[in-house]
């Protein structure tokens, strides 16, 4: 039975890229997908390209690119990834640009375009998942970008491209579409669709399922974490999957880490909502087969749904930060009467803040007042809030970074931070309101 | 004895919600799991920290079960003051929850 090698080359916008050289190598691979959109970036990156009509796309794209696709055109292998952002179209001229200053002046680079919807959701009044309405936002939003599926990609392969380049596609579907392309599964052979989705799930965040996210020294150790390498999924005609990795690449490939990573970021795991299909991963099976490869099988599906999940951007408020560490005896109290005088000086000068945080990282900042008390040796004070203006957010971090000259004994390594935050709320929009298509960079 | 004596676990987060799996190291606690990490206790555990519904979903196929904690992100990733705005540290917690210990030879 014919059998697809895809490897996973980034799980996020700023991940390594050696293990994405070792796998363009040493992988044996037919396609190398770069997964690299978090929920905020498609946001960020639009609001990059109305300042520079020529940008909005990853700032590794070109250093990516520059790093494997000599190496993919040597050994045949096709690039997949949604590195285009809020602009798809600039990032794949760019990739051409560069294909042809490293010698590959007929390397064919695909844009997949269609899934900014944000004309056609300003025109509705949908809902939010925050409980707010789009019209509430009003001139506040940034973006709006629709997750769009796997057929666009198999598309652009059908069409001959060896870089198909996306904005916001299902992270799934980066590795769906492959499959679609090369095994010729139909859009309405749903168990198959949920099979290629389970495929996509587990190698969408690349080192999470070969050991990255998982070590807990003397309960789950995993070797030589410094190198870790990037899975390979071999995926057979029939949907069943091995996850391995290059041999003597750093991490390991369990039943383990397999597992940990299939219910990674799912709710039901018989309802994960995807734009082809609803797959179900209530029957999969995790089989360890030999070191380092894990066999993968009983992923279903049933029918997609006809809505796209969309993410709307939107500026949201400002956030003031201010951090200052104490240690030694006694430094929970000098770290507690800290937080105490900025909360009351906050309030005397008039900051208005509709949200703040005020803790001691090392004591309960992760886990607030569900934290085990147990006193450190040093801790790091630290205050958040939100407001209205960048003034009043700047005004925060001040008032901790005050604390040298006019707060407790001893502390030290004052740090402060204001920034604008665009925040990303979700809504579901009909797939007809996104328009895929496929065009090919000069 | 402590959950994490017998399980694994992993936090993943979408907008404002969290889910936090877990996973037995060995297939025969599962039961045993499954009997004692209820949603009572889980959502007592994070009272202080997620204001929404707890959900739990039972996947025997992979002797696991996946906690959904809504309105658990303070606002969710792109907009909360948290310094973890991920959530990724709550596998932590949940982990150290207390449990009883298995009945002999009562694993499976």
């Amino acid at each position: 039975m014919r059998t697809i090698r895809l490897g996973a080359g980034a799980g996020y916008s700023g991940d390594r890229i050696e293990p994405a050289i070792e796998l363009a190598e040493k992988g044996a691979l037919d396609y190398l997908v770069f997964e690299c959109l978090a929920e905020r970036t498609i946001a960020l990156a639009q609001q990059a390209r109305l300042k520079d009509p020529a940008s909005g796309f990853d700032p590794l794209l070109a250093a990516r690119m520059r790093a494997v696709l000599p190496i993919c055109a040597r050994n045949g292998v096709k690039v997949v990834t949604n590195m285009g952002a809020a602009n798809p179209a600039a990032a794949a001229r760019a990739t051409r640009t560069l294909a042809r200053e490293v010698g590959l002046a007929n390397l064919r680079v695909a844009a997949v375009t269609g899934d900014d919807v944000l004309a056609q959701l300003r025109a509705s009044d949908a809902a939010l998942d925050n409980g707010g309405r789009i019209s509430t936002l009003g001139n506040r939003i940034v973006s709006a970008n629709a997750y769009i599926g796997a057929k666009p990609i198999a598309d652009a392969l059908a069409a001959g491209a060896d870089v198909v380049i996306t904005g916001r596609a299902a992270d799934p579907a980066l590795f769906l579409g492959p499959l679609i392309h090369e095994f010729g599964w139909a859009m309405d052979d749903w168990t198959m669709l949920g099979k290629g989705t389970v495929v996509g799930h587990l190698l969408e965040c690349a080192g999470q399922i070969t050991g990255g996210y998982f070590a807990d020294p003397g309960v789950k150790d995993i070797p030589d974490l410094a190198r870790l390498g990037f899975p390979i999924g071999e995926v057979r005609e029939d949907g069943q999957l091995v996850v391995t990795k290059v041999a003597g690449s750093g991490g390991s490939v369990t039943s383990r880490t397999v597992k940990e990573q299939l219910l990674y970021e799912i709710h039901d795991p018989k309802l994960y909502y995807q734009p082809d299909v609803v797959a179900d991963f209530s029957q999969v099976r995790v089989e360890e087969i030999g070191p380092d490869r894990v066999r993968v099988t009983g992923g279903a599906g049933a029918p997609k749904t006809g809505l796209l999940k969309t993410s709307v951007g939107y500026v949201d408020s400002f956030i003031g930060e201010g951090q200052i560490s104490y240690a030694g005896p006694n430094a929970v109290a000098r770290g507690k009467l800290a937080l105490e005088i900025v909360r009351e000086r906050l309030a005397l000068t008039g900051v208005r803040a509709s949200e703040t945080r005020y803790e001691l990282i090392g004591v309960d900042s992760l886990h607030g007042a569900a934290s085990i008390a147990r006193d450190p040796y040093e801790v790091r004070v630290r205050v958040a809030g939100r407001t209205e203006t960048l003034e009043e957010a700047a005004r925060i971090g001040n008032e901790v970074e005050t604390l040298y000259t006019n707060g407790p004994a001893g502390g030290g390594g004052a740090w402060k931070s204001a920034r604008e935050i665009v925040a990303v709320a979700s809504t579901l929009t009909p797939e007809g309101a996104a328009r895929p298509s496929v065009s090919f960079a000069d | 004895m402590k959950l994490r004596e017998i399980a694994h676990s992993r936090t993943g987060d979408k907008g404002n919600i969290s889910n936090i799996s877990v996973i037995a190291f060995d297939e025969a606690d599962y039961a045993h799991m499954r009997a004692h990490v209820t949603v009572e206790r889980v959502a007592a555990l994070f009272a202080p920290i997620a204001r929404g519904k707890v959900t739990r979903y039972e996947m025997p196929n992979v002797a696991a079960l996946n906690f959904v904690i809504e309105d658990a992100l303070a606002g969710g990733v792109t907009r909360s003051l948290a310094q973890d705005a991920h959530g990724k540290s709550l596998s932590s917690l949940l982990l150290d929850l207390d449990l009883p210990a298995p009945t002999e030879g009562a694993g499976a």
